[in-house]
């Protein structure tokens, strides 16, 4: 529990920093850094198939698809960045406090978890739930990876020509 | 206050630091990593509601759906940014103002 | 059986995108076939063949996909509308190497939306919602315009926020049920009437799907969308698109799994009558052309959710009435906004006038789509119309009849507008030299003309009241 708490509390510091941060670059950083975070509870949940996919895809192939385009686009210029990121930043030094104060509260509070009459049966393994159980969820799948393949050629194709 | 609830704590606010993210950004790519950050909250929303109701297999089967979903969104997005960057030479959203609303 | 609507295209757009030059020729022709093949095997296909599995092919494809009779309803509507937009892009879109891509493109959508409406599980009609989506951001983002582009950013983020909110809301009811099929959630369901998690997820769920069917206040992404959507897209978008990915999963869902509460019958009502009126004064206002028919649409969706917010099966068959009428009438007004896009070169009603004396077949059709929108007998939508009023009276929302029938004479008044504006009076300056739109225009839009006046005109002797 203590390191579930603790796990908690790095993903929402990681992902204010992803917010709030100044330069684009960081934010991307940020978003791998909280990707890698949700892996790690992930995992401790028990799903490890999934934490490892998570940990490789969102961690590794969409940050660098950010930067590559981050690096492709010019971000606003320094000192515009900065006046915004003031303006915003005062208004957050009350969240941790709010946070601390909300999680003692809740914490005297006694709340059941939700009631599910589910056994722990069934098929084990997500390999073979997505092949065996939902098939329709992998055609899915397969059409929405031609959707992106389409688009991407569809709206890029020209600046690579030029 | 049990394991459940906790983590629904932390994604609800998750999910309201993505909305931040997308509605006070003058900058296109972070209002993209915003909604990064909304489909991580349902991730481990997802695999949450596995744990509770002990079909783990099910949830992360969900789970690798929605990333190749993730992806494939992400992909078309960036395309849209990089159309638009071609144009504006900027990613400041004060200058997309050619529609009304 | 089902699964053929999915998988013939599925296949033959993989085949058709082999690089044989071949191909591309193919694809247009092919394309025509699949949707009138949809929409005849829909109406004429015997019941029992319906059931049967895929023969050879069943070890390796288990694809459980289910038809009722609302699902056979949107497949015809998804056959129509996409026979429209197919056979429009010859002549409305010029180029040859970008008619192939979006070709492509309306075959991919067209697999997404009869995924939507033969899926069991409420999992995979999020998966195949969003192959919708992203079909819909890259027709919004063909021609790659300024403003094309911009639109397209609009509709991703906040269409991108309705998509969480729904999955948000799948993994809540996910806690209480072993999957996430139909009939299993709505067991689920009744066996827990009134937890609050549950209600919550009811609430996000509804949030969700009302933000991605354009519902006021969540409308503010509708009107760029479809404006700035190419002619053929926004044929498609405005269609069929919408509807599907809106409104058809919501009433599929609230059927299926939720089933009517008095709680979210008042709030289906409150939010489709907003829309209804929220819509029709803001497209009262416009002077684009294609603005003006977005807010439209705003408007007649809050119909269709209105009749379905009686909680009553005859809303429910009102709303589907007019869901099919409306994906006809829609279709119709934005093809005729196409030939007017190409034959005068803008979309702005002040810079014309009287051009039914130009263009007599465009301005014939529009006026049957702008009556059958406002409810005039004896087109079809006054049939729907009707049926959604009556439905309202007789479950005792009577207020709520009497927004919808002055809804209606406000429906008129701005259909009434357009129609004088552009068509009628005398001939405006600069307008002297255009000519009526190709045959390729006019065909789909005599087409869909003529469905209107038929149905309109059988409808007394199959309507049994």
């Amino acid at each position: 529990m203590r390191v579930d708490i603790f796990l908690l509390i790095i993903l929402m510091a990681a992902a204010i920093w992803t917010v709030m941060t100044r330069s684009l670059l960081r934010s991307a950083i940020g978003l791998a850094l909280s990707s890698v975070i949700l892996a790690m509870l992930m995992y401790r949940l028990g799903a490890k198939l999934a934490a490892v996919v998570e940990l490789s895809v969102c961690a590794g192939l969409i940050p660098v698809i950010f930067v590559s385009t981050i690096s492709l686009t010019e971000p606003l210029t320094h000192k515009e960045v900065l006046q915004q990121m003031k303006q915003r930043l005062r208004r957050f030094y009350a969240l941790p406090i709010m946070v601390i104060a909300l999680g003692i509260i809740l914490s005297l509070l006694r709340f059941p978890p939700p009631v599910t009459g589910i056994s722990a049966e069934g098929i084990k393994d997500a390999p073979s739930v997505l092949w065996n159980l939902r098939q329709i969820d992998l055609l899915g799948q397969v059409v929405i990876i031609l959707c992106g393949v389409f688009g991407v050629v569809i709206l890029l194709k020209e600046e690579f020509k030029q | 206050m049990n394991l459940f609830w906790l983590y629904c704590l932390f994604i609800i606010l998750l999910f309201f630091s993505g909305l931040y993210c997308i509605f006070f950004t003058y900058n296109l790519i972070r209002a993209l990593i915003g909604f990064e950050l909304l489909i991580k909250a349902v991730t481990l929303l997802l695999v949450l509601a596995g744990n509770t109701n002990h079909q783990l297999a099910l949830a992360q089967g969900y789970v690798l759906t929605l990333i190749v979903i993730e992806v494939a969104i992400i992909a078309v997005a960036v395309g849209i940014v990089i159309g638009l960057h071609q144009h504006h030479q900027s990613l400041d959203t004060r200058q997309l103002r050619q529609l009304k609303g | 059986m089902p699964a053929l609507f999915i998988l013939i295209p599925l296949l033959s757009l993989m085949l058709l995108n082999l690089p044989f030059g071949l191909m591309r020729r193919l694809i247009y022709g092919w394309g025509i076939l699949l949707c009138l093949a949809q929409f005849f095997s829909v109406i004429y296909l015997p019941l029992g063949l319906w059931g049967r599995d895929l023969g050879v092919l069943a070890p390796f494809f288990k694809l459980d996909l289910g038809v009722d009779n609302f699902t056979r309803l949107m497949l015809i509507c998804i056959g129509i509308v996409s026979f429209t937009a197919i056979f429009l892009v010859r002549y409305l879109i010029l180029e040859e190497g970008k008619r192939f891509n979006f070709l492509s493109l309306l075959f991919l959508a067209l697999i997404g939306l009869n995924g939507v409406v033969l899926v069991e599980d409420i999992f995979s009609l999020y998966v195949f919602l969003e192959v919708v989506t992203v079909c819909s951001f890259i027709i919004i983002a063909f021609s790659r315009r300024p403003d094309a582009l911009e639109g397209a950013f609009k509709y991703v983020i906040l269409s991108g926020i309705g998509s969480m909110m729904l999955l948000a809301a799948i993994a809540l009811i996910f806690i209480f049920s072993g999957s996430t099929n139909f009939i299993e959630l709505s067991a689920a369901v009744k066996a827990l009437p009134h937890n609050w998690l549950m209600n919550f997820a009811l609430a996000l769920f509804l949030s969700g799907l009302l933000i991605k069917s354009g519902m006021v206040p969540f409308h503010g992404w509708l009107a760029d969308a479809y404006t700035a959507a190419g002619p053929v897209g926004s044929i498609f978008l405005a269609g069929i698109i919408t509807k599907t990915v809106g409104i058809y999963a919501l009433m599929r869902v609230v059927i299926a799994v939720f089933g009517f509460s008095a709680g979210l019958i008042q709030v289906l009502l409150f939010v489709g009558a907003l829309s209804i009126v929220v819509g029709a004064l803001l497209a009262l206002a416009q002077d684009d052309f294609k603005r003006m028919l977005a807010y439209s649409s705003i408007s007649q969706v809050g119909y269709i959710l209105l009749g379905f917010g009686c909680g009553s099966a005859f809303g429910f068959i009102a709303a589907c009435f007019h869901l099919f009428n409306h994906a006809i009438f829609k279709s119709l007004l934005f093809v005729n906004s196409a030939a007017l896009e190409q034959s005068t070169g803008s979309r702005d009603m002040r810079s014309m006038g009287g051009l039914a004396q130009k263009m007599p077949f465009t301005g014939i059709t529009s006026i049957i789509g702008a009556l059958s929108a406002a409810g005039l007998p004896p087109l079809a939508g006054f049939w729907s119309k009707l049926l959604i009023i009556l439905a309202l009276w007789f479950s005792g929302h009577f207020l709520y009849a009497a927004i919808a029938v002055i809804a209606s004479l406000l429906t008129l008044s701005y259909m009434l507008s357009m129609q004088r504006k552009v068509f009628f009076g005398e001939l405006a300056i600069g307008m002297e030299n255009i000519r009526e739109a190709r045959f390729g225009l006019l065909f789909p839009a005599i087409l869909l003309a003529l469905i209107i006046v038929l149905i309109g005109v059988s409808a007394p002797f199959w309507i049994k009241l």
